[in-house]
Formats: C-alpha cells, structure tokens, sequence
C-alpha cells in the first residue's frame, strides 16, 4: 500500500488547465471543417460525400439570376473530412468548441451566383455561423441569468443515453478521470433525474428510448437545462431519422446547448457544459483565442487529440 | 427430398462464395445437420433469414475453430415453423427469437419465445418475464436508465434476500435500424455508420465491413493497410481493457488504479487519433485498404508514447493485483462455468476467462494476422477475477505485439481501388474486436448490391453469459459482474 501510495504521489497533478488555458489539441486532431466561402467554386463534390447531410446546396433557376444556397451544418457534421478529401476549398480544423445555444447558430450559409456549367461563383451574401457568444433575446437573457445564479455554483448531471453508439458516453466518462475532473467545477453526475439540474443527452433518441427520455426529462426539477450530445443528439447525425429513431433530441424534448462532434472529445463536452451554465467567460482568460496546438511527442497528459 | 451427400460449404474467414454453392436442406433437416455439426465441435456464428420469394431461407454459418475454417448451409424457402434448434443446442436461443421477430419463422419447442427488440408504442416490445414464486422472493427492476453513465437496458432480477435467483435482460431501447438502413447498400452514409454500430469497437466493425466488401470484390487491402488495421485494433483493445480495470477497480472502491485507468485510457485514444486524427479511429478504414498512412516520423512518435501508456498501465494494474482486498472481492464472484460458455456460445475475453482457447485472430486469421499473431490469453476460473486477469494478460500481450509490429510495416500503398461486389455472393468477415468475435456476412443481389447484411456484435453471445454468471450470487455483486463482461447495448441492439 505505501508503494502504491509513493507511486501516486510521484505522478503529480495530471489534470488539464482548461478552460483557464485554452484547449490543448493534436494538429492533427479532425474538428471543425473550414470552408473558404469566398473562394469555393463548387459545392456539388463535397455534398456529394458527405455521409450526413451536413453540407447541402440548393439551386434556384431566378429570375432575376440563378443562384445557389450552400450550407454547411455544423450540428449534422461527423468531421469525417471526406469533403475536405475532394474539396480544396475545404480544410479540416482541430478546432472543437463549437458548442452553441441554438441550433440555428450551427449552421452557416452562403449564396452565390450559378454559372452555367453548374459551378458557382460571386459570393452574394454569407451568414457566418453565430459562435457560443451569440446574442440572444432580451428575455431569453434574462431568464438564462436567472437559471444561472440558480445552477451556475454547482451543478449535478444525469446522463441520459437514448440511443447513441456508446462514444458519446466513453468521452463523457473521460470528463470523470483526473485529467479533466469536473468536480473541480462543483459539476458531478448523479445517479437519478430527481436528483439533477442538467440532463446530457446522446442520441439519435430512438423510438424505444422515446418514452424513457420524456420520463426522465419529467422526472427533472424545474429549472433545469438540457443539452444535446454529439452529431446523433443534435440532429440524428448518421442515422437520422427512420423507423427506429426519432433523430434530433429537441424533437422529443426541449434543448438548451448543443454540443457537436462524433464523438465531442472532453474539451468539447466541458466547453458546452460550461456554457450551459454560464460559467464560460468566467474561466476563460481570452475565449476567441484559437486552440493551442500541442507539441509532437512531449503532448502534455491532458491533451485531446 | 434431402440428399445424404449434402455437406455444409467450407470457406476461410473473410472469402465469399456464390449464393448458388451454399447447399440448400429442407427446413426441418437442415436444422438437423446443422446439429449434427455443431455435434461435431462446431460453433454458431451466426444463424439468420433471407427473404427469398413468399418465404425465408434459414443461413447458418458455423465456425471449426480447431480446423480454422468456416462452414456455411442454409434452408430452402419455407414458411410457418421449424423443429427449434435451441432445444439441443442453446446457444441458438437468441438468433432464433431474432429470426422469429424479424420474419416470422416459428421455432417449435423454444423454450423463451419472447421480442429481441421489436419496438411497442415508444418503448420495447418486451414481453413477459420470468418469474420465481414463493413468499420470501422479491422482484428487482433496472433500466432502461441506468444510474451510472451507460447505455439503456432493462434488468429484472428475482431474488430471495441478497441472492439473485434468476436474472432475466431485456433490450432494444438501442435499436436505431442499422441493418435495415444496409437494404440494397453499400450507400453513401454505410462506412459511418458501420463505424458507430459500437461506436467503442469503431476499428473491428469498420475492418469486418470492409473485408466483406474485400471479399466480395474478390480481392483484398494492400499488406500495409492490414498492418495498419491490425495496429489500431489492437489500440482499441488497448484502451478499452485499460477502461475496463479502471472502472472494475472504481466499483470494489480502490480508487488508484481507477484513476490512473481513467487518464491512460485517454493516452491510448490519443495515439488512435496520431494515427487518424480521431480518438476512436473513425475515418481510417475503408473498403480497400485505410484512409491515412502512418510514416516512419509519426510511427517511431507512436512508439515512444505507447511505451509510456504501457508503462503506466503495468504499474496502475500492479496496483490492482497487489492489494488481497481487491482480489478478494472478485474471486469466486460471478461465476461461468467452462461446460457452461462452451453452450452457450461465448466469445472473446468472456469465454477465454473460462479457459476456453477461442480468438479469430488465433482460429481464423485474416489480414495482418496471418502473418503476425499473438498468443491467445486464457484463464480457467470464470468469475470476475479471470475476467479482469484475461483483460490484464492481453493489455501486456497487445502492447508486446504493438512494439513488435509497428517497427516491421510493410511496404506499398494504403488504399486500391475496389471492383465493385460481385453479384449473388455471399461473404463472410470475422474479426477479434475487444469484446470477442465481430461478424459480418453480406449476400449481394443480382445487381450486387446488398441483398441482406448481418451483424453480430459479441455480446449477442455473451450478455446470456452475465445472466448465469448472476446465479446465485448478491446482487450487490451486479456492478462488478456487469463491468467484467462490459458488453454493448447499441452492438446488440442494432
């Protein structure tokens, strides 16, 4: 026992300083992809293979000119990079916090003048995807601080699994090892809905795990918040909807953060889980910093790749 | 009329062959011979219907593991009901149901008819449960939502006092229709999907589809691209047996080595995503050959960091195995007996802790493991401790095969291109994931598109193991026996 408790000692504190430093990711961790929008020529390759829908065109003969609607999903997204593949004008990021209050802010869009042979050019107009500091309503706000000051000092987690391939949840496990340690955030998963202030759903919520999450979602006390996990909780990912799932968890039940990724790695949930909360801008030193890229081989233990 | 000449077609792991080659039996003699094999040492792989004008041809597909080579038969097309094969051999009692569920094939004189996971309204179509009658016996009801962070399930124990009587599992809460989304495939969306059939067994799944894809294009991945697949599959076991002592040691309460698991994990995930730029190596296989390479400069990278997770994990496992009071929680605890696994078909780390000799990678080597094999880990208690002692020898034999591996690639490129599958083939992949035995069988139509796709994941065999391992033990012992079989929900599912 002294051995193991010498042993244990020598290793130290392993737990990452994020938030308070920004995420520490591999270089060549897939996240986020980027799309040159001014400078994309040709959406149909990249729609063409993208496995989920996330990214998707839609042509308008006109008058008065006939143009394209281009879209890039961030909530459907498995950042497979396979448009990346085929796309120049497509680059795969590490960038993982992408967690956002509404759905809508997950998704960017841009229009642009159709050529004749089926290219695009001229970019019309773009609207870029709002980021976690998105503005939203005035009683929206109001009731958001509200929640806050309620949940925002210590929160408890009920982790609902309504369908997901069980990589959301070795991820979300992952925020329970010393590397990421939630509870130093006052956060800890509890073990009924009774007794919780978030639920954390995966999906895509099945038709058989329909009833239990509305149940559970009942049995939570009020305030309480719910975010939606990974590409299948935001919007059915990769099986979307069919006669066994129901997709989207905001199709069963109401949504309050969404956290994309397949799977989101631990950066990703914390970022969402604190933004939920509203503890994010309290953390971060600079939250439009870009992600630190990790060094090569001396990565340090809590790096997510 | 049968044909006493009939014999099963033989084929090796990860080949195809012509739809028109699998011998045909009358229904109720092709359950007999495929007794008769199963007699003779075989083992259910897999047993399912195909669709074949008004009626539905049963397929079995055996494995001689002694011999290492696959045997494949089927039924004519037939209707209404069949004499079961569960009544001989139980460990059809599950494809059985599934059939019955999925086409409607009675099995006479199966002795648990009951949904696998139909769905009823909003919620599984589970049918009744076993009861145990008498004055002293309580019921205990679990799930679907589980106290921990785990997937949904439903368990109904009947106990009498502390003791667990019987417990009886129900499924389907998982069901997301995989199988069904497969119908006249592969489509755009089947290689992501393939990786999230059990999104912790996202390597062995991807290399089971695209070997049957392989297989049915009559040809195979480049030799560097099966070294590849071999490497991060046995970086998948690698981090989720490291998981599992963690969480094992997490529920008798001794907190080092669950600690130091939960960090390594990550460590192994992270070399996962060196190799493929994600922590479960999403995107890496494909069919006809792996979507990244690893070069020289990032394999010797991969070399030294796993030389230090290795490192680790020996020591938080030391940890583990020194302290009398973790092993006396989980000896003697949750036992299988070996009679017991060998009828009931169970597979992987869950039958090797049963002292049985059953590894695809040692039985029917495909890919890289025909060239490069490690020795299969067995252990002969079948309770909890050989549980966790067969996970602890294969973290020492998968990283001593790691380090002999990654510094011997071979030469060439990563990806080919792929004919496309033949027509009216039928094509079988098997591969080791980390919970056991993951198969995958295609049969192509006319067009050579998928006709029909089967997937067992290994805890279609194993989760009937946890539930006599429960016999007769606290159920206060439930956590720990779970844990040490830590099977999917989603692979059963589907």
């Amino acid at each position: 026992m002294f051995e193991t408790l010498r042993q244990s000692l020598k290793v130290g504190v392993v737990t990452t300083s994020y938030p308070d430093t920004p995420a520490e990711v591999s270089r060549r961790a897939r996240g986020k992809p980027e799309i040159d929008w001014a400078n994309w020529k040709d959406a149909r390759p990249a729609v063409a293979v993208c496995p989920t829908g996330a990214i998707e065109c839609r042509d308008e003969a006109g008058p008065p000119a006939a143009t394209r609607t281009a879209t890039l999903d961030l909530g459907k997204c498995i950042f497979c990079g396979l448009c990346a593949d085929v796309d120049p004008a497509i680059r795969m990021t590490p960038q993982c916090e992408l967690a956002a209050r509404s759905r809508e802010s997950l998704c960017h869009t841009a229009r642009y003048q159709l050529n004749e042979n089926g290219t695009h050019q001229h970019l019309l107009e773009a609207s870029p995807a709002a980021t976690s500091a998105e503005a939203i309503t005035a009683v929206g706000q109001e009731l958001q601080a509200r929640i806050q000051s309620v949940l925002g000092r210590s929160l408890h987690i009920r982790e609902v699994d309504a369908g997901s391939c069980n990589g959301c949840e070795v991820e979300i496990h992952g925020l329970n090892s010393p590397v990421y340690d939630l509870e130093r955030f006052g956060i800890h998963f509890v073990a009924s809905p009774r007794h919780a202030d978030m639920l954390l759903v995966t999906g895509p919520v099945t038709r058989n795990m329909e009833l239990a999450l509305k149940k559970t979602y009942a049995a939570t006390p009020d305030p309480r918040l719910v975010v939606a996990v990974g590409a299948c909780g935001c919007s059915g990912g990769i099986f979307g909807v069919n006669y066994a799932t129901c997709g989207a968890v905001d199709a069963v039940i109401p949504v309050d953060v969404y956290i994309p990724g397949c799977p989101p790695n631990p950066h990703a949930l914390l970022h969402g889980i604190l933004l939920a909360m509203g503890r994010l801008n309290r953390y971060s030193s600079d939250p439009t910093a870009e992600p630190k890229i990790a060094g090569s081989v001396s990565s340090q233990p809590g790096s997510a790749a | 009329m049968m044909n006493p000449s009939l014999e099963f077609a033989l084929l090796a792991n990860a080949t195809s062959i012509l739809w028109a080659d699998v011998p045909a039996w009358p229904a109720a003699e092709f359950v007999r011979a495929t007794a008769t094999e199963l007699n003779r040492g075989a083992r259910l792989c897999a047993w399912f219907g195909v669709p074949e004008g008004s009626g539905t041809c049963l397929v079995a597909v055996l494995a001689f593991d002694a011999d290492n080579t696959l045997a494949v038969g089927r039924s004519a097309p037939f209707t209404g009901s069949y004499p079961s094969l569960t009544v001989t051999h139980p460990q059809a009692h599950l494809f059985e149901r599934e059939v019955w569920e999925q086409h409607g094939l009675t099995p006479e004189g199966h002795p648990w008819l009951k949904p696998v996971r139909r769905s009823n309204g909003n919620a599984p179509a589970n049918g009744e449960f076993f009861r145990v009658e008498g004055g002293e016996v309580h019921e205990v009801a679990v799930g679907p939502v589980h106290a921990g962070i785990i997937e949904p399930g439903h368990f109904r124990f009947q106990c009498a006092g502390e003791e667990v009587l019987h417990l009886e599992i129900a499924l389907g809460y998982q069901h997301r229709g995989v199988e069904e989304a497969l119908t006249s495939g592969p489509h755009r969306a089947t290689m992501s999907q393939m990786e999230t059939v059990a999104g912790d067994t996202t390597i062995a799944h991807a290399t089971a589809h695209a070997t049957v894809m392989e297989a049915l294009a009559g040809t195979e991945a480049p030799l560097r691209a099966q070294w590849l697949r071999a490497i991060a599959l046995e970086l998948e076991r690698l981090a989720n047996h490291t998981g599992d002592m963690g969480a094992l040691a997490g529920d008798v309460a001794f907190l080092p080595t669950s600690s130091a698991c939960g960090k390594i994990r990550g460590d192994f995930l992270n070399l996962t995503a060196l190799i493929c730029g994600n922590r479960f190596g999403r995107g890496l296989v494909r069919p006809g050959g792996c979507r990244h390479d690893l070069e020289p400069a990032r394999a010797a990278q991969l070399i030294e960091r796993l030389k230090t997770a290795l490192a680790d994990t020996e020591q938080a496992v030391a940890w583990f195995w020194d302290a009398a009071s973790v092993r006396a929680r989980f000896e003697n605890v949750g036992i299988v007996f070996p009679a017991q696994a060998a009828e009931i078909g169970l597979v992987g780390p869950a039958a090797r802790a049963c002292g049985l000799v059953r590894d695809v990678r040692y039985d029917h080597p495909a890919g890289w493991h025909r060239f490069a094999q490690a020795p299969v880990a067995v252990w002969p208690s079948g309770d909890v401790f050989a549980r966790a002692r067969v996970r602890s020898l294969e973290i020492q034999r998968s990283g001593e095969y790691l380090r002999e591996q990654l510094v011997a690639p071979a030469d060439g490129d990563m990806r080919s291109e792929l004919a496309p599958p033949a027509p009216e083939t039928f094509a079988v992949a098997l591969v080791e994931g980390w919970r056991g035995e993951v198969c995958h069988v295609a049969l192509t139509d006319a067009a050579g598109r998928f006709r029909r796709y089967k997937i067992i994941d290994p805890s279609f065999h194993n989760w009937i193991g946890m539930t006599l391992a429960l016999r007769g033990t606290a159920i206060s012992d439930f956590p720990i026996c779970n844990k040490s079989f830590s099977l999917s929900y989603c692979g059963f599912d589907l």
